[in-house]
């Protein structure tokens, strides 16, 4: 789930909601200086917000204290929602705009409609 | 040496080592061991010059023999690492110098209970068993520096009797060897890792994957490190990714191409009709054991920088990016006023996707990697190049970015592709503040249809020559 931290919907859309159908928890090694260096970059309430989206917000504290690096057990609970749960099948859903963004086999489609694109002239 | 000591901000002395690479990706060869040595923040002199008469050999200056065998761990395009004994133009120039060369070198390897052997290795010349025995005779008479047994099946030391001859590839090669080097070996490269990591065994494969070797040579000068980061926004099937994650990296990639990144592509092995399911980026990565380095793939347009986070950061960005005739360069169109089409049950509607100039490519991707890359990461990515309108004002520049190599890989006479390593050294000032800085091509030299006419135009005549039977190109060398 760290990709829904650093992903937008249309333009402005974050966090996206996530519905899942199908969510798996899948076995990554755990590896403390990852997560800690994770932690310092992404939106913590933002993952809160998912980890809830997909039911695995169980043992997350609402907001980050400073300590977490110490702190083994929580590294463990926040190695586990950022790595190892993993939406297989549903959507993501955009905030600002409601454009849902299917995922299947755990593979988020970002694409938008012509329509959609705004107009860049780059 | 003193004199070299100087310059050196180091106190360690330097002590002489010797590379020897293989005969591959020639350009490339300096840039690998320099950027290796930078990240594992230790000094080198190299001496670059010995590579030009087409030598595979290099002497290198390292503090010591943890850096030498640091080095050795990580690069592909050498193949050992020796320490240097000496160095002449005949065998009997070595033997004069070994045998003066200081006790505390010599004794820990060449006393009566280390065994040992000798190697004989020449370049461009063959030698008779006969000649390198009398060689190896010459080096071990009875009062030679050696007096351990010889071994020839793991011994306790090994070392190498190196003959450099001059060949220009015209006429014959030269009778007399133009460098002769002596040395103890001390550690291979990473040869072993482009068999371990081929292609030819590999998954999930595209029609451009990239092969192991210069997938690793990229990791090498994207400085990947263990609990990086990294993404590839043209990620195919992820052969980018792979080698990164063996340097302990984690990885995350889009591609605009929905069926690839789902396995209902054609399949690109010949022999395959069609591709089984769980042909992944992720399977790619399963293969070698590094699931726990996946991320993510996403289908995306990677021109579209708005559906990343501002703030969000890679520790490297390493990439292939389209240009070639093989896989489509698209970006979802804007047409204005286009009417609505409804998404009836999340059916996957594919948008229309226009040509993607290769110049917006990468002034999109230097303008990516300057807003999502940390200060310092690395942005590695590929240049086409039709060599005769060739200068270097044809790479895009980024006020934030640095060009920090710049390696070429011919494929033809007339194209070739660039290998392009910059570093971030700016902040980047968000599109908010004044004067965003902008990425820049100042001589684009895809700007007009004609670049992309001559390029193509040379790879197909060098796809009609193979299949007449032509010289074979390095292979699968241009996507
Ligand atoms: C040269 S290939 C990269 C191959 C890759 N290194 C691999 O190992 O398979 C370029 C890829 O860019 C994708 N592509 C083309 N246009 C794109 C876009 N606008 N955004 C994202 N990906 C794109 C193509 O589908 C193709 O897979």
């Amino acid at each position: 789930m760290l990709t829904s931290n650093i992903i937008k919907g249309v333009t402005k859309g974050f966090p996206l909601g996530i519905t899942p159908t199908k969510v798996e928890v899948k076995e990554v090694d755990f590896n403390p200086t990852f997560i800690v260096k994770t932690l310092t970059k992404i939106d913590y309430s933002a993952l809160y917000q998912a980890a809830n989206d997909v039911g695995h917000a169980e043992g997350l504290p609402e907001k980050l204290e400073d300590d977490v690096k110490e702190n083994e057990d929580l590294l463990k609970k926040l190695h586990n929602a950022l790595l190892q749960v993993e939406v297989i099948e549903g959507e993501l859903v955009c905030p600002e705009s409601g454009r849902k963004f299917p995922i299947s086999n755990g593979i988020p489609n970002m694409l938008l409609l012509e329509n959609e694109v705004e107009n860049v002239t780059q | 040496m003193a004199a070299r000591n100087s310059i050196s901000p180091q106190i360690e002395p330097m002590k002489r080592y010797l590379i020897q690479f293989a005969h591959e990706h020639l350009d490339f060869r300096v840039q690998e061991i320099r950027s290796i040595l930078s990240l594992i923040g230790c000094q080198g002199i190299m001496k670059e010059k010995d590579l030009s008469d087409g030598s595979p050999f290099m002497e290198v200056e390292l503090s010591s023999e943890t850096v030498a065998k640091a080095l050795m761990q990580r690069t592909v395009l050498s193949k050992r690492l020796y320490e240097l004994w000496g160095e002449g133009t005949s065998v009997y120039d070595i033997n004069t110098q070994i045998k003066q060369l200081p006790k505390e070198i010599l004794e820990p390897y060449t006393s009566e209970n280390s065994s040992f052997r000798i190697v004989v290795e020449t370049f461009n010349k063959k030698l008779s068993t006969l000649e390198k025995i009398s060689r190896i005779e010459k080096l071990t008479e009875p009062d030679s520096i050696f007096y351990g047994p010889i071994k020839l099946n793991c011994p306790d030391y090994s070392f190498h009797l190196l003959e450099f001859y001059h060949f220009d590839g015209t006429s014959q090669p030269a009778s007399e060897p133009s460098k002769v080097y002596f040395g103890r070996w001390i550690a291979d490269g990473q040869r072993a890792r482009i068999q371990q990591y081929h292609l030819q065994k590999r998954h999930f494969i595209a029609n451009t994957s990239m092969d192991a070797c210069l997938s690793m040579v990229m990791a090498n000068l994207g400085q990947i490190k263990d609990s990086d980061f990294v993404f590839d926004p043209f990620v195919g099937s992820g052969s980018l990714l792979v080698a990164c994650a063996h340097y302990g990296a984690y990885v995350a990639g889009t591609d605009i191409d929905f069926l690839l990144l789902h396995a209902r592509a054609k399949p690109s092995r010949a022999k395959q009709k069609t591709r089984s399911r769980n042909e992944s980026v992720r399977s790619n990565l399963q293969q070698y054991g590094f699931e726990s380095r996946y991320i993510d793939v996403l289908v995306a347009d990677a021109s579209r920088h708005k559906m990343w986070r501002e703030g969000s950061q890679f520790d490297a960005i390493v990439t292939d990016p389209p240009y070639g005739i093989r896989e489509s360069a698209a970006r979802i169109a804007n047409v204005e006023n286009a009417k609505v089409k409804s998404l009836e049950n999340g059916a996957q509607r594919y948008p229309q996707k226009t040509q993607y100039q290769l110049g917006d490519i990468f002034r999109d991707l230097l303008n990516f990697a300057a807003q999502f890359l940390i200060k310092g990461g690395r942005l590695v990515y590929w240049l086409p190049i039709y060599k005769p309108d060739y200068q270097e004002s044809n790479i895009p520049q980024h006020p934030c970015l640095e060009v920090e190599s710049n390696c070429e890989q011919p494929l033809n006479s007339t194209i070739s592709r660039r290998l392009i390593t910059m570093v971030k050294t700016g902040e980047f000032k968000g599109p908010e503040s004044h004067g965003e800085q902008k990425a820049s091509i100042a001589v684009d030299h895809y700007q007009c249809e004609t670049f992309r006419q001559k390029y193509f135009k040379a790879t197909e005549m060098e796809a009609n020559e193979k299949e007449k039977g032509g010289p074979p190109s390095s292979s699968n060398s241009y996507s």
